[in-house]
């Protein structure tokens, strides 16, 4: 998977394009959002429009990667989801916990 | 579409994550002849990757010496999968629920819930002497898969 970094009004944002599944994106992600916390960001923004398949690992990575940013008082918000992504999401009842938005002017104007 | 062409694809790989991409491959390439639409198909091949993660992770404890056999099986009435490893075993009925609200945000345990959601159902079966092996079949004609909730869910594009 790859993962491109960017800043907008102060919100750090994670373009993320390919797979988030085992061995692969789930570990690209995991580094990217402790990249990101390292340097200090607070608000993390994760861009899904690309993101063609996710499984049960790279489910468990969003998971992880909203407890490390909350944890820290951090905001971590997902935008763009694709139909088969968002369903992923929707029987396993995270749509419930996790912050998603849908589109990236809904997700920054959320942080406000 | 004429009648699905019987046959039996065997595969053995090492427990390594990038060998389920492999799987993945000929389970695309055999379901291209089959009346199985693009969006089960697609479910489909979740479930097999969820599978095959639960043998080279917990089965197989990532060991690339020890082997997962796979089978995918198409008759007149739909697909069987197997996927077998040669773990220990364990037991599907104490698999915590992922729906639990204590489960919600934990990192893992998502993927037999996942496998029963996009499959017409899965079985498993333990050898004697140690190994599981779990069964997931797709009947021809059911009611496509896919992660929609009874919530109105969500369409694909």
């Amino acid at each position: 998977m790859k993962i491109e970094k960017r800043q907008r009004d102060g919100a750090t944002i994670l373009d993320l394009q390919g797979r988030i599944t085992i061995g692969e994106g789930d570990v690209a992600l995991r580094e990217a959002v402790h990249a990101a916390v390292g340097e200090g960001a607070t608000s993390i923004l994760l861009n899904m429009g690309r993101v063609r398949a996710i499984d049960s690992s790279g489910v468990g990575e969003l998971v992880a990667a909203y407890t490390t940013v909350t944890n820290r008082g951090g905001k971590l918000r997902l935008f763009s989801l694709p139909s088969r992504v968002l369903g992923v999401l929707q029987i396993t009842q995270l749509v419930t916990v996790l912050d998603i938005l849908e589109d990236e002017d809904e997700a920054v104007a959320s942080l406000a | 579409m004429p009648e699905p062409v019987q046959q039996t694809i065997r595969l053995s790989i090492g427990s390594r994550y990038e060998n389920i991409e492999l799987v993945q491959a000929v389970l695309d390439e055999t379901l291209e002849s089959l009346p199985i639409d693009e969006e089960t198909g697609y479910w489909m091949g979740i479930a097999l990757r969820e599978a095959l993660t639960n043998a080279i992770k917990h089965g197989n404890g990532l060991d690339p010496e020890k082997k997962v056999d796979v089978c995918l099986a198409v008759d007149e009435s739909g697909v069987d999968i197997t996927v077998e490893d040669q773990g220990s075993g364990f037991d599907p009925g104490a698999v915590a629920d992922p729906l639990a609200p204590d489960n919600l945000l934990k990192t893992e345990g998502r993927g037999i819930f996942y496998m029963r959601r996009f499959m017409d159902k899965i079985d498993y079966d333990f050898g004697a002497d140690g190994g599981t092996k779990v069964r997931l079949h797709k009947k021809f004609g059911a009611p496509g898969s896919s992660a929609e909730t009874d919530q109105g869910g969500a369409n694909e594009d």
